[in-house]
Order: C-alpha cells, then structure tokens, then sequence
C-alpha cells in the first residue's frame, strides 16, 4: 500500500465537523477518484493528506511514513514525493512558464539556492522534456497569465511531475475549464499513471468524467467515506447515497447512460 | 496523447552533480521585459537617490547615535510618563472633539460637492469635454499640499476654523471626485441604457440607478476620507492656527517642550484613529456584505 | 409589505439626516466655525489671489534657492519612502494571514504597525523635534514611520490577496519557507509594491511641506518664511515648484504602473 488513511477526522471549532473517520487506502499505481457534493470534505481529505491542513485526529501512512507524526524535516522530505494539482493552478503568474515548472524542484533545495532560485542545466532540461511532453513547447518564456486555463493547468501538471512525485493529489483539476481542455487534462493524467506508473488520487464533481478514468471511486458525503469501489459497481442507489436523492436523480439523467 | 517513453525521474547523481549533460548550451530561466526592465531601473534609481539623499541631507550639528539614544530616552518618558500640565483632561477631551469637529465639517462639505462635480467628472454621465475638465482641474487641486490651501486661505479669512475647514476641503474635494467618479464609472453600463430607453432624463437615471447602486463605496470613501481629514486636521491645529488638540500638541512640544504632555496627547490622537480606523473598517466590512 | 419597506426606507433617511445635521451644528459651534465668512471668504481669497499671488519678476531670483530646498524635501520624501518599505516589506511578510510564522508574531507586527499608522506625520515631528532639532532628520524619520505604518498595511493587504494561491502550491512542493518568500511573494508583490512606493513619495512630498513647516526644514520651510514675510509673490513660486514637481512625479508613476501592472 502506498497510502493509508485510518480513522482520520478534521474538526473545525466546538462543533463542526469536516472529516469523521474516514478510513482507506490506495495501491501504487492505482487511479482513485473522490467524488461527491460540494462541501462534503473533498478538498479537506486531500489536503489533510500532506498536511496542508492538519487533521485533528487519525493515522496517514505515505509509503511507510507517518505523515501525521512526522517533524518540519520529514513532513519536507513526503511533500516533495507528492505532486498537488489545484482547481485554480495556483502558479506565479508573473513569471515565465519553465520558472513556475521549475518551482517544482524547490522542495529539493537549499534555503539558499531556494531563495536565489539556483538550479542544475539537469533540472532545467527536465522543465524543458516535461513541457514538450505536454504540448507546451512553444509557451517556455511566456508569461503564466497569458495562458489559457488548459495550458495553465498542464503547467501545474509539469510543476507536480517535476518533483518526481509518487503520487499527485488533483483537487478538481478541471472544474474551471472546458470540455475540451478538461479532456485534454483528464487523458494526460490518465497516462501519467498508466505509463509513469504515478498513484493518481483525484477530487471530481463529475460523476461521469470519474466513472471513465477511474481504477476505483471513493464516494465521499458529510465528511464520511460511503462507497469504496470499482466504477463497475456503482450503482444508481449509490449515487443517490452519496449525492442526496434530488441530486442524484439529476446526474443520472445528464450522464445516465452507464448506470442505466 | 504522446507520452514520452524517455521521460525519468531526476537521477539522484544528476541532482548532487552542478555540471551539465550538455556543456556550453545553457538553459536561460529568466526572460527579459519592458516590464522587468521598468521594475529594475526603479528600483535602482530610488536605491541610488537614498543614499545621494543620505550623503547630502542638512544633518546641521546633530550627531546621529546620539540622538538616536535621546529619542529614544524621550519616547520612554512620553509613553511610560505621560501627564497634562497646561491644561485639564476635560480640555484635552474637548479639544479632540474640536479636532474630529474640523474632520467632520471638512468632510461633509467634500462630499456634498464631490458628488456633483463627481457625477460631472464621471466619463458615462457626462461629455468628455466636461469630464476631462474637472479631472484636469481635480489634478492641480491635489498637487498643491493640503497645508498650503489652508495658509493661502487664511490671507483672506484670518488663520482659524474658517480657513483651515475650506483649505482642507480642497483637497478632501478633488481626493472624493477621483474616487467618487471612478466608482460611477464601474457601473453597469447596461442599467444607464435601459433607463435611458425608456424616456428617463438625467437626474432620474441618477437617483433611480447611479446613486442607489453607488451608495455604499460613496459611504465607505467617504468615511475612509473622514478617518483621513481628523489626521489632517491635527495637522493643520499645529501648522495653521485651526484650533484642537493639533495646536496644544504643537504648543507642548515647541513652546513648552514639556514631553510627558506631548505623550498624553499622543496617546489621545492614537485612542481616537484607531477607534475611527475599527469604525471604518466595520462600515466596510458591513457594506460589502450587504 | 411593500407600503411598510418604503416607510423604513424613509424613516431610516430621516433620521440619518436629522444626526448629520445635529453634528453639523454641534462641529459649527465648538469650532467656531463662522458661516457667513466661510462663503465670503471665498471670493474674497480668489480675488486676492489673482491681484497678491503670482510671481514676480524679483521673485524669480530666489528660483535657484527654492529649487535647492526642492530638491532636499524631494530626496527625503523618496529616502523615507524606500527605507521604510523594505521594514514595511518584513513586517507584513510576518503579519500577512499567507505567510505569519504564526499568530503571535501576526498580532505583534499587526499592532505595531497600526500604532505607527494612526499617528500621524506631523504629530511624528513634533514628537522627534525634541531629539533631532531643526535638521533633516527630523523630518525624515517622521516621515519614514509614517510611511512605515502605511505602506505595512498596503503590502500586508496585496500578499493575502494575490500571492496566497501560488505559496499554498509551493507549501506542497516542500519548498522552504524563505524559497516560498522570494520565488513566490516577492515576485508576485512586486509591482504591486513599487506602486504602493511611488504613491508613498508622492503623499510624502505633501506631507514634507507640512513637516517642512513645523520643523523649519526644507520646501515647507521655504514657503513660510516668504509667507511670514508677506513676501506673497515668492511664495506663490513656491506653490508653482511644488505643484510641478508633484505632477512631474505623479505622471511619473502613472507611466511605470501602466507598464509593470
């Protein structure tokens, strides 16, 4: 197992809470996506994963590390494993593309290189690679904000596989783009853990999108984990669960054509 | 979807090694910019003019660490002793009030006349001859400091509240018409049109659309002037006879110079712009969530 | 339903006015705020202005003089402007939500910043005239602390507001917290911040005649010793002289912060 999650829940306050035990655990390789209502946790579960929010209470296990126990040193040394893909790319826009790209290999260094932004022709030709790779090739010395949402977001890819990740956690990497570029986004992830052999662990609000890529769906409602399973097996009755009946009579009707 | 076969992590000797696969062909990271090239030579033409600035400055006798050491003594007194000797506490209060007095006058008399010439000033409500007139004119308003309106004034009307709330009113006016217009010109040019199409004139477009849709960022300006003006208007009291705890501050320190006076009335300015500062940011707060 | 919405509607302004009217009269009496000669004091002083106050040709023996004293107020202006900035840069780095090392420190940089703002520069040179006498310093270091309590405020808004997005990102790359500072907030601030400095020169020429005058330093005290005189046709070169340098600088800084904005 590359991760595991036992019993973690994240409380807000007195009284509000985000995550109640949410327990399971992803195979390497594997391409997991978390669905659900906005609002039922989706995004604090990821980020509670590398610790971009500290959960309250529970164990994390990311290949073989206590992420949850670990100090400022070790916490460093699991982030730099794990690549993060935001809904709103979260570059610096006024730098060039390969800067943002390169941004990726920050984890890597020295306070002082960091600081500098010192890095090896090594680096900076697998800034280039990873760009071509993406289609990207001819944007290099642009600036981040004279890009399109899509090619924005395949940078935000480029920074996370820069770090040569074990694992990417997506939070809704395609709910601010079009179809198009949400295909584009979608197909690239999906060979990136086909080919690279990367753990994939993906937030998604399309069900339909969810069911085509996915190994497996975590069905998250209320900050509870309520499916765990292959897409083959998600039924109608399930996603009424997970989405709340009037909901989930409306994405069947939209992408109906699996459950049905 | 072409997925490079040849793509590998970053080897861990390639990450320890500085040299290059391929010497001689570097890769550059940097790109250079009109914009970058305008934020640098900026920045090193205010670094070289503080240190010209620096090496010429009118120091006179004063030698700097002690100096330092005595202000630094001085501003222990003024904040662990701080008493009233030229006057009482009950003045003290007054003439505070007297201060926020000047604000206020100040104030209103900006914003009632802003928001006309505003209204004229703003390049959807207006034609751009009259619009670029009254912001050429707003330009120069606000380029002369406030400190001399108030002392061409008093040449007229005798140094006094008269003189200081009209000359601190100039520049409460042009600084709400630049912000008043601005705001008007962000409305939706959509409502304007539609209340032109049907048959409205212009000052029913004004009260029926521009003002109702306005009325909080012209509030909040006009608080945030507000907040503004009580910090001028002790300025004034010191530099320009306009009365309030400005003058008696400024009589405390250079006719006086009694320092522990000087700090309790220190203390009273902060007590009162920091209460105006958490009032202004409450209106704000109040009117965005509205 | 709809009567009663239009009746509060009312009723609310009513009262609204009816307060500000009260304060109004309240503010006229304890000023001594004399209403009549507020409105004929107007005419008054423009027509004084067009027969008194223009320069002359004797007055333009003394350009070189006032153009030296320029020169002083505008170096300070733009000293005090820069070297507060780089503290006012620190300070909101430490009291930012974004990047806070943690709520403590955010408080105390929170409250010293807010003291220094809501004093204003010219109770600062009354409060430092008692150190540094009649000499720059005096009115460089008011203004420095005021530009100082201003420009933290600014910076400390622009760094949560734009830069919190892509620090979150680098925060999960393991980047160092100073790696995060400058290849992330600084970057991303950065015109934002030289903005908010040529603002800051600008407020600080203004401010420097006030002070100029308190202090007895400067384009300030320039103005008030041909004004003390009655010597209006210089003055009135003084008035000039600042208000082109001012426009010269704000026109200045509209042409940079059209580039790099």
């Amino acid at each position: 197992m590359l991760l595991e999650l036992r019993q973690v829940s994240k409380q807000y306050g007195m009284n509000t809470k985000a995550l109640s035990d949410i327990d399971f655990s992803v195979k390497e390789g594997e391409f997991v996506s978390i669905i659900g209502p906005s609002g039922a946790g989706k995004s604090t579960l990821l980020r509670c994963i590398n610790r971009m929010i500290e959960a309250s209470n529970g164990e994390i296990i990311f290949d073989g590390a206590n992420v949850l126990g670990s100090n400022k040193k070790e916490l460093k040394m699991i982030r730099r494993k794990i690549g993060m893909i935001f809904q709103h790319y979260n570059l610096v826009n006024r730098l060039s593309v390969i800067e943002n790209v390169l941004h990726g290999r920050l984890g890597y260094k020295s306070t002082i290189a960091g600081v500098l932004g010192l890095y090896q022709e090594e680096e900076k030709e697998q800034a280039v690679k990873l760009l071509q790779i993406l289609g990207l090739e001819d944007q290099i010395y642009k600036r981040a904000d004279q890009l399109s949402g899509g090619q924005k977001q395949r940078v935000g890819i480029a920074r996370a596989l820069i770090q040569s990740p074990k694992m990417l956690l997506c939070d809704e990497p395609i709910a601010s783009l079009d179809p198009n570029a949400s295909k584009i986004i979608m197909d690239h992830l999906r060979s990136i853990s086909t080919k690279m052999g990367i753990t994939i662990l993906i937030n998604l609000h399309q069900v339909e999108v969810a069911l085509k890529y996915s190994d497996r769906i975590i069905g998250v409602n209320q900050g509870r984990v309520v499916y765990n399973g292959s897409p083959d097996d998600l039924t109608e009755e399930q996603i009424h669960n997970i989405y709340g009946s009037e909901v989930g009579e409306l994405i069947l009707d939209l992408g109906g054509k699996h459950a049905g | 979807m072409e997925m490079d076969e040849s793509f590998k992590p970053i080897s861990l000797e390639a990450r320890n090694s500085m040299k290059s696969s391929h010497p001689g062909k570097m890769i550059k990271v940097k790109t250079i910019t009109k914009e970058t090239i305008v934020i640098q030579l900026t920045m090193i033409i205010l670094a070289i003019s503080t240190l010209y600035g620096f090496f010429t400055f009118d120091y006179k006798d004063i030698v700097f660490i002690e100096s330092v050491v005595s202000a630094l003594q001085s501003v222990k007194i003024m904040l662990f002793e701080p008493h009233l000797q030229h006057f009482t506490f009950g003045e003290a209060i007054f003439q505070v009030m007297v201060t926020l007095g000047l604000a206020f006058l100040t104030t209103l008399f900006g914003a009632v006349i802003a928001l006309f010439l505003g209204l004229l000033a703003a390049r959807n409500l207006s034609t751009r001859f009259v619009s670029n007139l009254i912001k050429g004119c707003v330009a120069f308003i606000r380029a002369v400091p406030t400190v001399l309106w108030v002392l061409i004034f008093s040449v007229a009307a005798g140094l006094g509240s008269v003189a200081a709330v009209i000359g601190m009113t100039f520049h409460s006016v042009g600084y709400l018409i630049k912000a008043f217009s601005e705001a008007f010109e962000e409305l939706d040019k959509g409502v304007i049109e539609a209340l032109r199409a049907s048959g409205a004139n212009w000052w029913q477009i004004v009260f029926q659309a521009v003002l109702p849709s306005c009325v909080t960022y012209l509030i909040s300006w006009t608080f945030l002037r507000f907040e503004i003006n009580f910090a001028v208007a002790v300025g004034m009291g010191a530099a320009a006879g306009a009365g309030g705890i400005g003058y008696d501050m400024f009589m405390a320190s250079g006719f006086y110079f009694d320092l522990r006076e000087v700090g309790l009335i220190t203390y009273f300015i902060l007590a009162f712009a920091i209460v105006l500062e958490i009032l202004a940011g409450r209106i704000k707060r109040k009117l965005k969530s509205r | 339903m709809q009567g009663d919405l239009f009746a509060k509607k009312r009723r609310d302004s009513l009262v609204f006015f009816a307060l500000l009217i009260a304060i109004t009269c309240v503010s006229i009496v304890i000023t001594k705020y004399d209403v009549e000669k507020g409105f004929t004091s107007i005419p008054k002083a423009i027509s004084w202005a067009f027969s008194n106050f223009y320069p002359n040709e004797k007055s333009l023996e003394k350009l070189p003089d006032i153009l030296l004293k320029l020169k002083e107020t505008v170096l300070i202006s733009v000293a005090a402007a820069s070297v507060a900035s780089l503290f006012a840069l620190l300070f909101a780095i430490f009291g930012s939500e974004t990047t806070g090392i943690n709520g403590f420190m955010r408080k105390i940089t929170r409250g010293i910043a807010t003291l220094f703002r809501n004093i204003d520069v010219s109770a600062w040179a009354m409060i430092l005239l008692f150190s540094f006498g009649q000499s720059a310093l005096t009115g460089y270091f008011a203004l420095f602390f005021g530009s100082f309590g201003f420009l933290t405020r600014a910076f400390t808004e622009a760094i949560d507001e734009i830069s919190s997005s892509s620090v979150e990102a680098l925060q999960a790359t393991g980047a160092s917290y100073f790696a995060i500072i400058f290849q992330s907030v600084i970057p991303t601030c950065l015109p934002q911040i030289i903005s908010w400095v040529l603002f800051m020169i600008e407020t600080n020429i203004r401010s420097a005649t006030l002070v100029g005058i308190l202090t007895g330093t400067g384009i300030g005290f320039a103005f008030n010793l041909y004004y003390k005189n009655l010597n209006y046709h210089t003055a009135s070169l003084v008035v000039i002289v600042v208000v082109v340098a001012i426009m010269i600088i704000e026109n200045l800084s509209n042409y940079i912060r059209r580039v790099i904005l």
